[in-house]
């Protein structure tokens, strides 16, 4: 199950909330947050240094309304977990204020932000059974012992590991394991979770049963929820909105939809899926339309999206499963290209082929059954719209 | 499908037992393992395993008594201490030949020193009476030599004593001596019909060849030999007939003027050179000593002795090694704690500092192993003495009155700071080791869960390090129970341990035997800690890393 995909781009975060809050309470651990919601979380204009010399966060803004799902999705290095530990209180902000429910935070001690959090690797205490280690964060608020109780066990219920209890970490397989560690950052029910690569230690298969739990169990308790990962899928799957990492800045912050269909530069169109490059000149701006020349010669019409005007080097993006090989005349965009390699994916055959000089060029086509007549060696002309095709910032 | 191949053995592709086949296939990994390790292996079985055992077996051992005096002691199975007399003529008579033969071997002062132990004042006696022992058979010596002068001469008692066969190869090997003279035997006749004599004799003849490297045939016999002889002939005045030509006529004669003879009291003459030999209490230490293994050394080392009645406490005012095993278990306690206190937070900011850092702290953790034991402990006297360093200080801040230096070494205290500093490194580098693996991510966890800095640690992190301070704490506390150089230069009297005691004993009244119950009454108490601490807390929660 996914949730539905709102091809309206640009969805508004204020009705991602509006969702949330009409998401029934079943899965909610106690009377006294019965009518809650998720916390708003804002940055503003912070920026984070560990040496004093270089910036790994640089002027981040962000403003995350209650009860979103918000994921943030970047290379290695790009300096996600920064941000999050940021929020959880274990890493001072250099400069800038974060905010919680309105609430400057920066001098409040990680234990009295109320942040439930799910590590990495998990750090469930060895030395306490499952249902120690949930009832722990209970404990030290004092819950009394039957309240405590109560807790753990639908917690436990939620998580599907009703049974399990007793036993140590050490005794759960690594995707037990990672549902104790999300149950035990909810069990206190925290308006806010915070969750660094909670799944990258798991499997392919049960990656994706866990993300769609987590998926889940947040539409369930309309907690916000910030997600770190660096897995595209993950981040487009389970997310509301999507912020896009590099180098300590964000690239682009929106739905995933959006990410896929409107990436605002380069880096971000290479990061979410695939993608074919071209790179060329600027010869004529027309409203938000552009005409590019390639290497070649070749002239193809283009979306102006991050190109200002004549003459700037710009590099296309055209995503393979929008170009077509049945070509008619009234498509914008119509060029001639040798086919390369054929490769056959049961649903799909990707043709790599040459074109206007670029011998990378990919074209996915739907195999419907048909008899297609491709050869390698063939020269044969594909097309595509303008709307499809992407002038970006240039690149390499 | 599974009971069909349970019951058929499974066999390799030529038929042979899977299980054979592996087994040989294995064997020749094992044996090349077992070569590489022999050298190590036959090391610690050389250095270690054998000294324990030959310790262990120090300390029940006793076979001295039995074989020093063993007449005596066949002779005093007759006597019963409980009638508070003295035994009878017949246990001197039977000391008189052991005694002969041990101070001739120069043995029975070991035997002495060995007694002493059990009771004071029977080295002396043994000492004593050693020097006048070889004039106990004069009386009958005399009486023998006045009847016939050829009983002075040491060839007549060969002639009496001596096989046949061994008198004909002794002429051989004597017209021609190369190597040894042939090994002494007494004939058959003088075994039949003289046996104490012959008794003592043989020891006299062994002894000659073997110690002395001399020949029966030239050596004068002992005088307790006359004695000897002189008892056989009055139990057996037909005696002769068992003799042949010259012994048959010598012999004859002696046992027709026997019944004649004066006779002295060898009790009386042992009394005689030291009045102690008539103590039937003495005598009582003897035989409770005879035999070849004892419980004496333990019960020594517990404060306990063992009587002619029974086991039973040693007096209050000789009580001592109990007491200094209560000592050396509550300092070795009491430094293993100290220990902790103090390493568990260095431990701590070593596993928190930045590599960099903390290796320049590890560093300075192990800088107290590259010097020496003894300057360390002679650094903590300079300190730590009445007109050393912190006592100078101390008065001079005013803290402390000139006339009020505090007394911090030669006792307790200086042993508890001297042991505590340098054991040190051995509670420090296991906690941090078991430290280092601790993530940081479970106090965050924690923290993050909504645990102050202090549940943090408590709740999460403390009880992950246990097994570091298990570890730490045993290493610290079994080096400091067995501790000796640093307790016997800074401990005075009240600061010393068991293992000083056990040193004296090796090193200084060679006491070997009481030093080795010591030693394995403190082996066996170290265990039986060992065997608790693994119950209360687990064994398997110990980790060096
Ligand atoms: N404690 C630290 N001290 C110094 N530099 C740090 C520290 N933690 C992170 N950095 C640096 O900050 C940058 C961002 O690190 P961060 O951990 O936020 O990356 P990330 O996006 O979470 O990467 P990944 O996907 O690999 O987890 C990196 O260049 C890293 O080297
Ligand atoms: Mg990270």
């Amino acid at each position: 199950m996914r949730k539905q995909i709102c091809f309206s781009s640009g969805i508004a975060a204020a009705e991602v909330s509006e969702r949330s809050k009409t998401k029934n309470t079943y899965f909610r651990f106690g009377d006294t947050m019965e009518n809650s919601r998720g916390a708003a979380v804002k940055y503003d204009s912070v920026q984070k240094s560990y040496d004093g010399e270089s910036l790994v966060v640089k002027n981040l803004n962000l403003d995350i309304p209650p009860g979103e799902f918000l994921t943030m999705l970047g290379p290695s290095g790009s300096g996600k977990t920064t941000c999050l530990m940021m929020l959880a209180g274990f890493e001072p902000a250099t400069h800038g204020e974060i905010y919680l429910n309105d609430r400057p935070i920066n001098n409040v001690p990680p234990h009295k932000r109320g942040i439930g959090m799910v590590f990495q690797n998990y750090a469930l205490f060895p030395h306490m059974t499952v249902a120690e280690n949930l009832a722990f964060p209970l404990q030290v608020r004092k819950v009394g012992k039957a309240e405590q109780q109560e807790k753990v066990k639908t917690a436990l219920e939620m998580v599907e590991l009703g049974a399990f209890g007793n036993r140590r970490p050490a005794q759960l397989s690594g995707g037990q394991q990672q549902r104790v560690a999300v149950a035990r950052a909810l069990v206190f029910d925290p308006e806010l979770v915070l969750m660094d690569e909670p799944l990258g230690a798991l499997d392919k298969q049960l990656r994706e049963q866990m993300q769609y739990e987590i998926k889940h169990i947040h539409e369930n308790l309309g907690v916000t929820v910030v997600y770190v990962t660096h897995d595209q899928t993950e981040a487009l799957t389970m997310s509301d909105r999507v912020a896009v990492f590099n180098d300590g800045v964000i690239q682009q912050l929106s739905t995933p939809d959006d990410l896929y269909e409107d990436p605002q530069n380069s880096f971000v169109a290479q990061f979410i899926g695939e993608n074919n490059k071209l790179n060329g000149k600027v010869v004529e701006v027309q409203g938000e339309e552009c005409l590019v020349e390639l290497g070649d010669g070749t002239k193809l019409k283009a979306d102006k999206v991050n190109v200002s005007s004549v003459g700037d080097k710009t590099t296309l993006s055209l995503r393979p499963e929008r170009v077509e090989f049945d070509t008619h005349d009234q498509m914008d965009n119509l060029v001639n290209g040798r086919i390369e390699e054929l490769i056959y994916l049961g649903d799909h055959i990707r043709v790599r082929m040459n074109v206007a000089g670029n011998s990378e060029f990919i074209v996915k086509v739907r195999n419907r059954g048909e008899k297609r007549k491709l050869g390698v060696g063939d020269t044969v002309q594909v097309g595509w719209a303008l709307n499809d095709c992407k002038a970006l910032d240039a690149v390499g | 499908m599974s009971d069909a191949t349970s019951n058929q053995v499974l066999t390799t592709q030529d038929g042979k037992p899977l299980k054979a086949a592996l087994a040989r296939a294995l064997r020749r990994e094992k044996m090349r393992s077992l070569l590489l390790i022999a050298p190590l292996l036959i090391f610690v079985l050389i250095t270690f395993v054998a000294p324990i055992f030959d310790m262990l077996f120090r300390s029940v051992e006793n076979q001295i008594v039995s074989e020093t005096i063993p007449r005596t002691v066949v002779a005093l199975e007759e006597w019963d201490a409980e009638t508070g007399e003295a035994p009878g003529e017949d246990v001197y008579n039977a000391l008189l030949f052991d005694f002969i033969i041990a101070v001739e071997n120069k043995r029975h002062t070991q035997l002495g020193t060995r007694l002493n132990y059990e009771q004071t004042g029977l080295s002396s006696m043994f000492r004593r009476t050693g020097r006048r022992v070889d004039d106990f058979g004069e009386t009958y010596a005399d009486q023998f030599i006045d009847l016939n002068e050829a009983w002075k001469e040491p060839v007549t008692w060969v002639t009496v004593m001596a096989s046949p066969s061994w008198i004909e190869a002794q002429k051989a090997w004597a017209s021609n001596p190369t190597g040894p003279e042939p090994a002494f035997e007494l004939s058959p006749a003088a075994l039949d019909v003289l046996p104490a004599t012959s008794d003592l004799y043989g020891a006299f003849a062994q002894f000659v060849q073997v110690e002395e490297n001399d020949s029966p045939t030239e050596e004068d016999p002992w005088t307790p030999i006359y004695k000897a002889l002189y008892q056989d002939l009055s139990a057996n005045p037909n005696a002769a007939t068992a003799f042949s030509g010259e012994a048959a006529t010598l012999v004859g004669q002696a046992a027709a003027a026997v019944p004649a003879f004066e006779t002295v009291s060898v009790k009386e003459l042992f009394i005689d050179a030291d009045e102690d030999w008539g103590s039937a209490e003495n005598w009582a230490v003897i035989k409770t000593f005879a035999p070849t293994y004892t419980s004496g050394y333990f019960l020594s080392a517990a404060d306990a002795q063992l009587t002619p009645t029974g086991v039973e406490m040693k007096p209050d005012d000789e009580q001592i090694y109990l007491f200094l095993f209560y000592r050396t278990l509550l300092l070795s306690i009491i430094i293993t704690i100290s220990c902790l206190l103090l390493g568990y937070p260095i431990a701590f900011l070593l596993a928190a500092l930045p590599l960099r850092y903390s290796n320049l702290l590890l560093i300075l953790v192990l800088l107290p192993f590259w010097t020496s034991l003894l300057v360390r402990t002679s650094a903590w006297k300079v300190l730590l003495q009445q007109q050393g360093v912190i006592n100078d200080v101390l008065v001079w801040t005013g803290l402390i009155s000139d006339a009020g230096r505090l007394v911090m070494i030669n006792n307790q205290t200086g042993t508890i700071i001297a042991m505590t500093h340098i054991l040190l490194p051995f509670m420090i580098l296991p906690l941090y080791s078991v430290m280092k693996t601790i993530s940081p991510s479970y106090v965050r966890a924690a923290k993050s869960l909504g645990a102050n800095d202090w549940t943090a640690f408590w709740r999460v992190y403390f009880p992950q390090s246990i097994p570091g301070i298990g570890a730490g704490a045993i290493l610290v506390f079994i080096l400091a129970i067995g501790y000796y150089i640093t307790p016997e230069l800074v401990g005075g009297t009240s600061g010393i341990f068991i293992s000083n005691r056990i040193a004296f004993h090796i090193s200084s009244s060679l006491n070997w035997g009481l030093a080795a119950a010591l030693g394995t009454l403190l082996l066996v108490a170290v265990l039986l800690l060992f065997v608790a601490y693994d119950r209360i807390v687990g064994i398997d929660n110990v980790k060096l890393g």
